[in-house]
């Protein structure tokens, strides 16, 4: 079944899991809240734009 | 297909289900790489470092895609000045600066126990060191110049110098003598290694090229979105 042991290199094995799993963290925090605040901008400054004009 | 994709109305309707797929695609993928990759055994030579190799190679071969990504959308942004190709080519960098940063890491943390040393001024490490400052300049351009139309061009034109750095990259191994290992997986012959390793391996690369498709898809609406609010903003002014 699964083995966790990684013996006397679980120094360095685990240290490469958890900087993978926070530098993966970030880019998708970092993605999803920028996304998030754009499309809230643009949603705001729909509402100041006059009739009919729609940007590309 | 890229040429209803280059509307900014049908990209965003294809984005909307397109990104939250991937992102399943890529999280499936993961846990079946990573369930694999703990089941295997340790290799003979290698012992437990094996398991860097899985979280190693993917972001290292991610490093060099996401840039020719970068490359193709900075030439489409330079040459038919699409919006589009610049938020993705603006969209790409950030994540392919974290997919080499990660690959520098990583591959520091598989050198000390497997070289002996954390660093070395290999032609591999070095040319990948080189890859991630193109990233770093790339996005540092871009947010020095104020003008975001010249700011694009200037940084599309550092993207396709880089360009230059990605066969030096992937060829480094073969061109000069190198501490770094050869490439076991994209070679003439097919990939060198048994299918207990080249299984896991396999799947947390195309997990990698998942996640990055679902990251750079809502990047490029975040774009998309931050334009409009722009010149929303500036038409209400006016």
């Amino acid at each position: 079944m699964f083995d966790f042991d990684a013996g006397r290199y679980a120094i360095f094995v685990w240290p490469a899991y958890a900087v993978t799993g926070l530098v993966l963290a970030v880019l998708i925090l970092d993605t999803l809240l920028r996304a998030r605040r754009w499309r809230r901008a643009a949603e705001a400054a729909k509402t100041l734009r006059p009739e009919g004009d729609t940007p590309q | 297909m890229f040429q209803a994709l280059v509307n900014p109305d049908r990209f965003m309707a294809f984005s909307r289900w397109a990104a939250p797929l991937l992102g399943v695609i890529a999280l499936v993928l993961a846990a079946a790489g990573l369930v694999l990759d703990f089941q295997a055994p340790p290799d003979y030579q290698q012992g437990y470092t094996v398991h860097i190799m899985f979280i190693h190679v993917p972001a290292a071969f991610m490093s060099e895609f996401v840039y020719a990504c970068l490359g193709v959308a900075s030439f489409l942004s330079l040459v038919f000045r699409h919006a589009l190709a610049t938020a993705a080519a603006r969209a790409a960098a950030p994540l392919g600066a974290g997919f080499t940063l990660l690959a520098l890491i990583t591959g520091s943390l598989w050198g000390r126990p497997t070289w002996g040393t954390w660093w070395v001024w290999d032609p591999r490490l070095t040319s990948v060191l080189v890859l991630f400052l193109f990233y770093i300049g790339y996005m540092a351009l871009e947010a020095a110049v104020e003008d975001e139309a010249k700011a694009a061009r200037a940084a599309a034109i550092l993207a396709l110098v880089g360009l230059i750095n990605l066969p030096i990259v992937h060829y480094s191994v073969v061109w000069w003598n190198s501490l770094h290992q050869g490439s076991s997986l994209l070679r003439a012959g097919g990939p060198a290694m048994p299918a207990v390793y080249l299984a896991p391996l396999l799947l947390m690369v195309f997990a990698y090229m998942a996640g990055f498709g679902a990251l750079w898809l809502v990047r490029i609406r975040g774009e998309v979105w931050r334009r409009r609010a722009a010149v929303l903003a500036m038409r209400a002014v006016a």
